[in-house]
């Protein structure tokens, strides 16, 4: 499992594009928003958890696509599965690489970000711990669209509209603490629902993701 | 006799084929008797005038593309335990029809909205979850069509099936957290209203028949339209069959 694990992260830092760019998406979409909506540090405070989300949720689903695809196309994929390691391992593997070289970053960009987006200084701490709690469930959840659009010539666009619906618990309880703790209102239901979402995705998601992959590759 | 004779596609169509006509009759019987009932015998209500009408559509239609997803889950449980085609081919059938009833939903209660809030549209749980419910439609249906092998396609839905109704229920769960709303609540079944304890936030009688009839014909329309769509894709995939064949042969 650690093979897997430093073998898909040293392909995304070595074979180029895969680990900055979901960064480099993130930031592109938080500069266009005060371009978009003009500049007025009232409405940027507002409005900055919940850009701060969306950017994280677009970055993670931009990078996607090359979860599992790659694999599948050089056939390493069907190795994989014939491994002695369970495809529910590889399932769980494949998504905490994904998060360590896409989602974690985010988190610890998301702070930075947070200043051009003039967010308030009782909101850092919120948005990260928010992101922190949400961004695995993003991965678990969007390899379970990998995995389901794995076998399809251009799934990508498929992939978004099949992931999205998925995502939306997760985007209204993560923006929701980020939210309340930018202005100070009580956080504790929220925080309790994305914890609950991502723990629970965790645990049975790769099921699914392990489920649909075999049919994919049979 | 059990259930699952009807799971041979044969004998499927033979006996949907005897009871469609009935079907349709029973269905457009009760739409248009209900209808006219409603739209023409019944009185105005007295604050919201003859649009309230609209409730002969919007019901109906709300309750079906909620228990049209159920069907799906239920039938795509069936094909992913049992391997019975019908069943696979009934949820691909239904899909379409649940996003259409989807629409009609939202559509209808906009054009109700817009006279008695004052606007098209709003951010309420209700109406937002009707959304969310939309996407994830049209997400089910995009994946069937991507698909070219058939089986393989009936289990990848299956699945974003019933991965899809926890995450439909959570979001459900979510946005009712996330904003307060306008829409009322349940109102025409609920148990205080039914026992008589409240007589507040019910459907007036005069209203409550010719809708009872509505969502009945709403609900046979809906049945008889996947008996014959399921038949259509049994007969669209036997020609392929056939066609196959001929070209082995040849």
């Amino acid at each position: 499992m650690i093979a897997l694990l430093m073998r898909d992260l040293r392909l995304a830092l070595r074979a180029g594009g895969g680990f900055g760019l979901g960064l480099a998406f993130f930031l592109i979409v938080t500069v266009m928003v005060p371009l978009s909506v003009g500049p007025q540090p009232a409405l940027l405070a507002s409005i900055a958890p919940g850009v701060l989300w969306l950017g994280a949720l677009l970055a993670c689903l931009l990078s996607l696509d090359r979860l599992l695809a790659l694999d599948w196309e050089d056939g390493s994929l069907d190795l994989l599965a014939t491994a002695p390691l369970p495809l529910e391992s590889v399932v769980s593997v494949k998504a905490l690489a994904h998060w360590i070289t896409t989602g974690l970053p985010l988190v610890l960009a998301a702070p930075v970000l947070g200043v051009l987006l003039n967010l308030p200084v009782s909101g850092f701490k919120w948005v990260v711990i928010s992101l922190l709690l949400g961004t695995p469930a993003l991965s678990v959840i969007g390899t379970f669209g990998a995995a389901l659009t794995v076998g399809l010539k251009r799934g990508g666009l498929l992939m978004s509209l099949l992931v999205m619906p998925l995502y939306l618990p997760t985007l209204i309880f993560g923006a929701e603490v980020a939210r309340r703790g930018a202005v100070g209102m009580e956080i504790q239901t929220p925080l309790l629902m994305l914890a609950g979402i991502s723990a629970a995705s965790i645990a049975l998601l790769p099921f699914a993701s392990a489920a649909v992959l075999r049919i994919n590759l049979r | 006799m059990s259930i699952w004779e009807y799971a041979n596609p044969k004998k499927f169509i033979t006996t949907t084929e005897r009871v469609l006509p009935v079907l349709w009759a029973a269905a457009a019987i009760s739409i248009g008797v209900g209808l006219v009932w409603g739209f023409f015998f019944t009185g105005d209500d007295y604050r919201q005038g003859s649009t309230v009408k609209i409730i002969y559509l919007h019901v109906p239609s709300a309750m079906l593309a909620i228990n049209i997803w159920v069907m799906m889950l239920a039938t795509s449980l069936v094909w992913l335990v049992r391997r019975h085609h019908v069943s696979a081919l009934a949820a691909r059938a239904a899909a379409p029809i649940g996003m259409i009833m989807t629409l009609i939903a939202l559509a209808t209660g906009a054009i109700w909205g817009q006279p008695m809030w004052g606007t098209w549209w709003v951010w309420d749980p209700r109406l937002t979850s009707f959304l969310i419910l939309f996407l994830f439609y049209l997400g089910y249906i995009a994946l069937w069509e991507a698909i070219e092998d058939p089986d393989t396609a009936a289990d990848l839905t299956s699945f974003l099936c019933l991965v899809g109704s926890v995450f439909a229920l959570l979001s459900r769960y979510a946005v009712n957290f996330w904003n307060q709303g306008l829409h009322q609540g349940a109102s025409i079944m609920r148990a205080e209203a039914v026992i008589g304890t409240d007589t507040e936030e019910k459907v007036s009688n005069i209203f409550f028949y010719p809708l009872m009839l509505c969502i009945v014909g709403f609900v046979l329309l809906f049945v008889a339209l996947v008996f014959y769509r399921t038949g259509t894709e049994i007969r669209a995939r036997r020609i392929k069959a056939l066609m196959a064949r001929e070209r082995v042969e040849a």
